[in-house]
């Protein structure tokens, strides 16, 4: 007898909510909760997305193309190399400096005549400064051991490329170093990459070129 | 450890009886947070009373708007497995490390200055003038290699006692990510002196961040603001130093010790679970008894 009486109890639908309308497709409480809950997150990322964007700007920031002159051609010989210190950064004094070896573009080496060839004294392989040793003819770097040979070629050790290298122009008399750029093994330039990143072939995509940097020339 | 007298502990922090001692032991809570005063007492013996009684009122005023006392006592209080020994100490010794960061790191932010150009004269300036200066600054940064140490010590010891597994292993990668944030701290904090060396570590390991493929060259320019070190990069290290990653390490900090108080610590592999003494489990009854009927003798019981 309970049992026939509890039958159509349980097939009865559930009690209609407090508020509730015939023919609404949600509740009152339900709609205020998506929207309160639409509104915190709308306001939540008006903090926090412009943040993260400030945060992460720099990566797509170029600054201004800079160009120092380093001393009159006259200083630049074929077969050696002379030291030159300029700024790279701006604004923070003697840290934003670094160390190019600069000399005039060689002909027994078959470079193209009349330029002048400015190498970064960066190591390829984590940044550390490299050295040019005279009586070698070598760069050779004081961290790992890594090896360069005259042209900046990588000849031992653990960098993954020649030395980077900065473009160079002559305006009234002097030799001027602008932006700097990467190459690859065959000495082909390439935008800059930063040192341990391999450049050339199937690298040039896992090691894509930033947007801070200066397109190669 | 010496057993603290019951008449300093406030009531309220004091030790639970066990459970099955007398309910009137000496060292039971009175159910009242101050104890029936003494029948004669002159003035003086009831303004000494009074000011015994200071500090237990605070708490007890304290007690009853927080209901910190069960909290406190809960954790204090609980109970630990057997073979509990010194490497379980580890943890804490992580986490004092870490508060003498903070603090010695609070006074150095006084008068340290994050600008490419003056930051290495404000260390020398705290190293050399500063009374004191060179020991707080000496106790941040050997107390930096100290603490991350430690962490990997702490680390040892729960992978080799087990203490990752069932039910604790999302405090393992709690741990874990505890250990991240802890070399970032290591490695941004390593800038800021601003010499030689930790310039060009700093170089080195921003490098070696670059070499990973495809974001790598862009986490270098994250981290540098810019293709090369430039001045917003000692800003980025100070800011991620002293704002960013501390506030987290704080937040998963409580989150790993919670964890630790609510899951309770493990026994070390070496201790063996005891044998119910009270009462046997009927099913066990059943077996016991089934398993001596058969009669072969070879079970020691």
């Amino acid at each position: 007898m309970n049992g026939a009486d509890e039958a159509p109890r349980q097939q009865r639908e559930k009690p209609d909510p407090p508020g509730y309308f015939e023919g609404e497709s949600m509740t009152r409480r339900r709609a205020f909760t998506i929207a309160a809950q639409g509104l915190g997150g709308i306001a939540g990322a008006a903090i926090v997305l412009p943040a993260i964007g400030f945060a992460v700007a720099p990566i797509f920031h170029r600054g201004k193309e800079r160009w120092e002159a380093v001393g009159p051609v006259s200083d630049f010989v074929e077969d050696t190399y002379r030291q030159v210190v300029f700024t790279e950064t701006e604004g923070i004094g003697d840290a934003g400096k670094t160390t190019a070896y600069v000399r005039k573009s060689s002909k027994q080496l078959e470079e193209e005549p009349g330029k002048y060839v400015a190498v970064s004294n960066r190591c390829a392989h984590l940044g550390c400064p490299v050295r040019f040793v005279e009586a070698a003819g070598n760069f050779i770097c004081p961290c790992h051991g890594g090896v360069y040979d005259f042209q900046g070629k990588r000849i031992g050790g653990p960098p993954v490329r020649p030395l980077d290298q900065f473009q160079t122009r002559v305006r009234n008399g002097q030799v001027e170093v602008g932006p700097r750029y990467s190459v690859t093994s065959q000495l082909e330039p390439v935008r800059a990459r930063d040192p341990g990143e391999f450049t050339g072939g199937i690298w040039e995509y896992l090691y894509p070129p930033r947007p801070s940097t200066f397109p190669a020339p | 450890m010496p057993k603290i007298p019951d008449s300093i502990v406030p009531a309220p922090l004091r030790k639970p009886a066990k459970p099955g001692a007398n309910g009137g032991a000496k060292g039971q809570a009175p159910a009242d947070l101050k104890s029936s005063p003494p029948e004669r007492e002159t003035h003086v013996d009831r303004l000494t009373g009074q000011a015994k009684e200071a500090p237990v009122d605070v708490l007890a005023w304290v007690d009853q708007r927080t209901g910190a006392s069960g909290f406190l006592t809960g954790m204090l209080y609980r109970k630990v497995p057997k073979g509990t020994n010194w490497f379980y100490t580890l943890g804490s010794a992580t986490l004092f490390a870490f508060i003498v960061q903070a603090v010695t790191g609070v006074f150095l932010a006084m008068f340290y200055t994050p600008s490419a150009t003056q930051a290495y004269s404000s260390i020398a300036h705290i190293n050399n003038d500063v009374p004191l200066g060179q020991f707080v600054h000496g106790m941040h940064k050997w107390g930096a290699s100290v603490m991350v140490i430690l962490v990997f010590v702490h680390m040892g010891r729960t992978f080799f006692f087990g203490a990752y597994k069932y039910p604790r292993e999302l405090n393992w990668v709690i741990g874990v990510v505890l250990l991240i944030l802890t070399m970032t701290m290591a490695f941004t904090g390593y800038l800021l002196p601003f010499d030689q060396r930790s310039y060009w570590a700093s170089i080195v390991g921003i490098n070696i961040n670059g070499t990973g493929p495809i974001v790598g060259p862009y986490l270098s320019d994250f981290l540098r603001a810019g293709p090369e070190l430039g001045a917003t990069t000692l800003a980025r290290f100070y800011s991620i130093h002293m704002l960013l990653v501390p506030g987290a390490l704080i937040a998963l900090i409580g989150a790993h010790m919670y964890l630790v108080v609510k899951l309770g610590t493990t026994a070390p592999p070496w201790v063996r679970g005891d044998k119910p003494k009270v009462a046997t489990p009927v099913a066990q009854l059943d077996a016991g008894v089934e398993s001596n009927g058969s009669g072969n003798g070879a079970s020691p019981s």
